[in-house]
């Protein structure tokens, strides 16, 4: 019996504090691309123990779990505390396509009170709170970089970006957050 | 006292607060708060610069971004020299070094200034008639003895050590400019609730109120309620005041660029700082209060030392307390100059003459100057200067004929009216529409959210200026959707000037004149003389006019010429102005920098930089990376002493002896998934895939609708409803896409989704006899038998106890293994194989061992042996189509007569007659090297390496009916000898592939 390998998150070591912004990896999750038509979602819904957001830019959370709708058929799935979602999805018969992205992705929190201004250097979306409130979530460009960009609380986000890309995008913000304004 | 030009009761700045600069090496003092202009005007000094075609002395006409002449570079050490900087706009700073431009060897004495002499010769066009033969003299020496004497500033030979940055930014209403306009339009945007940026292009906010020393805003002197107002502003959360910042362009959807600069004005900037920052804005509704430009009256010798603009001469006077003469003459076709000629008198500057070109000019500014004792010349001409480096008199005429009169003066504020500064507007698509009774060009049709106001919308009263800003910031905030909270409160305003009146073209009385050359575009050196020239040759276009003569194509982009240029070609053309046309206003309104555009994407952040999960271990153990797409990718491990050569045949022969370790990561992945995945492959890809197995692979073929090769790559059934692709490493965004594409737009009706895994697996590949020694006691639950675990199988099951995809295949032929195991487990597995590798005689290698060890066996890269016209068949690969297949994409592209037609480029091998000679990849090959030049190509080497493995150089090659040659002997006719080659087959290595399966 070997013993399992060990894990080496891409950002390994980075954070960045400074005034009123922190730069931070996120702690490893287990994430799903959920593709589903109509039909599968209260089925799908159940299985995962949350509601399917069904409106763009929105967001479903319940626990360490949320599911970011990206598309009119399609899912992002997140569980920090690390569950088997795969095996979630495949109790269900309702037509759908789960694949396993946990690694595919990694995430970088950014928090504090110029957080909206920080990702202002590199997302051209409105980020101020009316237009993207606590709960909003968006795939959308960082700089050169595809990202998804959940708001999570006032002054936090998450951003999720593939493993290879988040070296660039934490230097990106962190450049960002190096200057004053 | 900071310059002996400067006054003790008059402007703003704080006399206790000097500051050091130098200009051409001459020691200066100026005050802080001054612009270089005002600072070396305040030092008495007007001659600034050379003019770009008859280098003739040139001094300050301007107070702001409209400068045409006073073009410095600032030097901050040896990588910071900025050139064409306007010294209107340049801040100073303790410590300035500015020097003067385009003059040789120095600025009083220029040797280019000969050129003023040979001006016939340099007439309107003549870049276009003068050095038209021969023709190749054009590249040789006139383009270049044209640019060289012909200039502006010297651009920087360092790279750019500083910092630009980036923001996007929404609001619902966009102010441009922070005159009276712009912040009353701000001030009700601002209180009704919405959310607003005002950005204005001067270090303080105020616009006009700077010089205007009659306006009366709300009780208060005009520049005190501006400043009042910013301060109102600015405790607003809803607001943000971007002072320095240029609105320079207007683009599609409201988005409007803003350059800010946010270092330049200091002495010691944070090295870290950013210099400039690049804000896109996209505002729900754009107020532009971009206010007007005086014009300069065209007259000759409008262009010496000391002659500028009036509210130029008002602005160094009110503002930085500057005279900028002792004898200061003024020159007008309209009032707001008489607003100037009082200021002066008023601080005691002689002022001995005031000459208007109207011939019974009225008003209370007209009274109060004749009041004043100003000795009014009306109906009269200036129709000659003097004076060779700076300005000693003005010679004067009636209009209507008389005696000339010589008037001793060292300055002359001269002004023909004002332009509406329409740049944005028209910008933003808006219609711009001809006021004849004005003689301007307002904003008409709006072409998107936008609403002008003030000076830019014609608008020259003060009190209307202010009620209809305020009318349109709160109409503003109400159609975004602001809520109000209460009106602002009407301020009254009052102004004793109108900006109205004026001409265009020269001046009455002047035109004739022999009194020399009558500037139309000072900066581009164009007369009046140019512009009826340019008619009388046959231009009728004002853009015709514009190319034939450069005028308004220099960097100010004629902000204060235009208008007299598409006067004087009306008047020549007897046509009405709007018919002549006004040329197009394009981005950017004033210069901007590449670093403000280019932002924070230079070095490591010009583009991502992707690493695969192994790629600390390949740096620790000395990998050679390349460049693939974003990616680095480990391209040979060099031991102590090896160069690439050896270190290559090393990885090549031990991969064939023992085993080799290969980072495969990069491939791209595509999940395949859906009740309908083997229709939709079936579909994509040329093989047949309905009756593949679960648990095993096959090698596919992406074709494009033309039939041609698009990708390659080996897909594994892990379920009936789940295909695990691979593809290139640098086709895999496109092949995704190209794959999304086709499933939306042509198979819509298939229940079946694409999600791309390329970064969810970190791939091993163990390549050689001993890989399965290797991965055997990693793997658990699989047997790894050839009977249980052929070749071109894969399985779901545990590697280094974590989730893994084994297959079985091979790109070197070898018996081989990939190890698909997720990514963050990656580096450790990595070290798990690596270790039992090292027990067997393994070796890591690298992308350049793949590819001559695949090369060995004959598989082809996609984009290397293929250049997108080459098919299955033209590769030797018509195996991969599935004969009994109806439809996939590039089915009937491969029925195309061409596509089957005899003579096609076939790959095939080549073996040079001297083993040791390896062939240039892309080299060209003929059938008859003593042909004459050009000869007819057969075709070309696609990729070409040194075996190891073979002891003889390789090659792949794709040329005419090349199966039909084999045996053939060929030729590659290079430089330096010609190469004589031989074609085979193009498996150079276990042809019968008895390796692969062990």
């Amino acid at each position: 019996m070997v013993e399992a390998a060990r894990r080496t998150s891409p950002l390994e070591g980075r954070a960045f504090r400074g005034h009123g912004i922190v730069l931070a990896p996120a702690a490893p999750a287990s994430r799903l691309s959920l593709r589903a038509a109509e039909e599968a979602l209260p089925a799908l819904s159940k299985a995962l123990g949350l509601s399917l957001p069904r409106r763009p830019k929105t967001s479903a959370a319940e626990g360490g779990r949320a599911a970011l709708w990206l598309g009119p058929d399609e899912w992002l799935v997140i569980d920090e505390q690390g569950a088997d979602l795969p095996a979630l999805a495949a109790g269900v018969s309702a037509l759908h396509s789960a694949v396993d992205i946990s690694h595919r992705n990694t995430a970088i929190l950014v928090s504090g009170k110029r957080a909206e201004e920080v990702l202002a250097a590199g997302c051209p979306q409105d980020l101020c709170e009316a237009r993207f409130p606590v709960g909003a979530a968006s795939r959308t460009v960082f700089g050169k970089a595809e990202i998804v960009l959940w708001r999570t609380g006032k002054t936090v986000f998450r951003v999720e970006c593939w493993r290879s890309f988040s070296d660039y995008v934490f230097s990106l913000l962190e450049k960002a957050a190096r200057e004053t304004m | 006292m900071a310059g002996a030009f400067r006054l003790p009761a008059a402007g703003r700045l704080d006399a206790g607060r000097t500051l050091r600069f130098t200009f051409d090496g001459v020691s200066h003092t100026g005050l802080a708060g001054d612009t270089l202009a005002s600072a070396l005007l305040a030092n008495g000094v007007h001659l600034v610069g050379r003019s770009f075609k008859y280098h003739r002395p040139r001094g300050i006409l301007a107070a702001g971004a409209e400068e045409p002449n006073a073009l410095v570079g600032i030097h901050r050490d040896a990588a910071r020299r900025t050139p064409n900087v306007r010294a209107t706009v340049q801040e100073l700073y303790d410590g300035l070094n500015a020097v003067s431009q385009n003059r040789w060897p120095s600025l009083s004495f220029d040797v280019g200034a000969l050129n003023d002499l040979a001006a016939p010769f340099f007439s309107a066009g003549f870049y276009y008639k003068t050095f038209m033969w021969p023709r190749a003299a054009w590249e040789r020496l006139y383009e270049p003895v044209i640019r060289r004497a012909a200039g502006l500033g010297v651009a920087p030979d360092q790279p750019d050590p500083d910092n630009y940055s980036n923001r996007f930014a929404h609001c619902d209403v966009l102010v441009v400019g922070a005159g009276p306009a712009g912040l009353a339009a701000a001030l009700a945007a601002a209180e009704a609730g919405a959310r607003v940026i005002l950005a204005d292009e001067q270090p303080q906010p105020g616009g006009s109120l700077r010089f205007e020393s009659g306006a009366v805003i709300d009780g208060k002197p005009g520049w005190e309620w501006a400043q009042e107002t910013v301060a109102r502003l600015a405790a607003k959360d809803n607001v943000r005041i971007l002072t320095r910042t240029t609105g320079f362009g207007y683009y599609a959807h409201n988005m409007v660029a803003l350059a800010e600069r946010l270092t330049d004005h200091l002495a010691a900037p944070d090295a870290q700082a950013p210099r400039e920052r690049l804000w896109q804005v996209r505002a729900g509704r754009v107020v532009l209060a971009t206010g007007a430009i005086e014009r300069h009256m065209v007259f000759p010798g409008n262009d010496r030392p000391g002659i500028m603009l009036a509210a130029a001469g008002r602005t160094y006077l009110n503002h930085y307390g500057v005279a900028v003469g002792r004898r200061v003459a003024v020159y007008t076709a309209c009032d707001s100059a008489y607003a100037a000629a009082l200021d002066l008198k008023k601080q005691g500057i002689a002022v001995p003459v005031l000459v208007d070109a109207r011939q019974a000019p009225q008003g209370g500014l007209v009274e109060q100057a004749r009041e004043a004792g100003i000795e009014v010349l009306a109906g009269h001409a200036v129709t000659g200067t003097r004076g060779r480096l700076r300005l000693s008199a003005i010679e004067v005429v009636p209009v209507a004929g008389g005696p000339q009169r010589r008037v001793e003066a060292d300055a002359l504020l001269t002004s023909a009216g004002w332009t509406p500064a329409v740049h944005l507007f028209s910008q933003s698509r808006g219609k711009l529409a001809y006021d004849a009774g004005t003689g301007r060009f307002l904003p008409g049709t709006h072409a998107q959210n936008a609403v002008c106001v003030g000076a830019c919308n014609g608008t020259t009263d003060l009190g209307m200026v202010v009620e209809e800003a305020l009318h349109a910031g709160a109409e503003a905030a109400g159609q975004t959707g602001a809520q109000a909270r209460g009106a602002t409160a009407r301020p009254e305003a009052r102004s004793p000037e109108g900006w109205s009146a004026g001409i265009a073209g020269p001046a009455p009385g002047a035109e004739a004149g022999k009194g020399g050359k009558a500037f139309v575009d000072f900066q581009n050196d164009v007369t009046a003389k140019d512009i009826a020239q340019a008619v009388r040759e046959g231009m009728r276009s004002i853009e015709h006019v514009k190319r034939f003569t450069t005028t308004g194509m220099a960097t100010d982009q004629g902000k204060t010429s235009n208008l007299h240029a598409l006067a004087i070609a009306a008047r020549m053309l007897d046509k009405p102005v709007p018919e002549v046309g006004l040329t197009t206003f394009r981005p950017p309104y004033t210069p901007v920098t590449f670093g403000a555009l280019v932002g924070h994407g230079r070095g490591a952040l010009f583009e991502p930089t992707r690493r695969t999960p192994i790629h600390a271990w390949a740096e620790a153990h000395g990998a050679v990376f390349e460049d693939v797409g974003q990616w680095k990718r480990a391209w040979y491990f060099p031991k102590d002493g090896e160069d690439m050569h050896a270190a290559v045949a090393r990885e090549c022969r031990t991969v064939r002896q023992a085993a080799g370790i290969f980072d495969a990561s990069t491939l791209g992945k595509i999940e395949v998934v859906g009740p309908d995945a083997a229709r939709f492959m079936e579909l994509m890809y040329t093989n047949p895939w309905a009756r593949l197995e679960v648990g095993r692979c096959r090698y596919g073929i992406m074709l494009r609708e033309d039939g041609f090769i698009y990708d390659d790559g080996v897909v594994g059934r892990l379920a009936e409803d789940r295909f695990h692709v691979t593809t290139t490493t640098g086709g895999a965004p496109r092949v995704l896409h190209h794959m999304e594409d086709y499933l939306q737009t042509e198979f819509p009706h298939l229940k079946v989704w694409l999600t791309s895994t390329t970064e969810q697996w970190a791939v091993i590949a163990v390549q050689g006899p001993r890989a399965r020694d290797i991965v055997a006691p990693l793997v658990e639950g699989v047997d790894l038998s050839d009977a249980a675990m052929p070749h071109m199988s894969v399985r779901t099951c545990r590697v280094c106890g974590v989730p893994a995809r084994l297959f079985r295949i091979s790109f070197t032929g070898e018996r081989g293994f990939e190890i698909n195991v997720p990514a963050d487990h990656g580096l450790a597995v990595w070290e798990a194989v690596w270790a039992q590798g090292e027990r067997h005689g393994a070796v890591a290698y690298g992308t350049e061992t793949m590819h001559v060890l695949r090369a060995e066996k004959g598989f082809i890269i996609v984009g290397q042996d293929t250049d997108g016209t080459v098919t299955p068949d033209d590769a030797g690969l018509a195996w991969a189509i599935g004969k009994k297949k109806t439809d996939f994409v590039g089915i009937r592209g491969l029925r195309r007569t061409d596509l089957v037609a005899p003579g096609r480029r076939q790959l095939i091998g080549l073996k040079t007659l001297d083993p040791s000679i390896v062939l240039e990849e892309g080299a060209q090959i003929v059938a008859d090297p003593n042909q004459k030049v050009p000869m007819k190509m057969l075709g070309f080497v696609t990729s070409a390496y040194w075996s190891e493995n073979c002891g003889h150089s390789i090659a792949l090659a794709l040329v005419e009916d090349g199966r039909a040659r084999m045996g053939e002997r060929l030729y590659v006719p290079m430089p330096d000898g010609t190469i004589e080659v031989e074609v085979t087959s193009t498996v150079f290595f276990d042809e019968k592939g008895e390796r692969v399966h062990g």
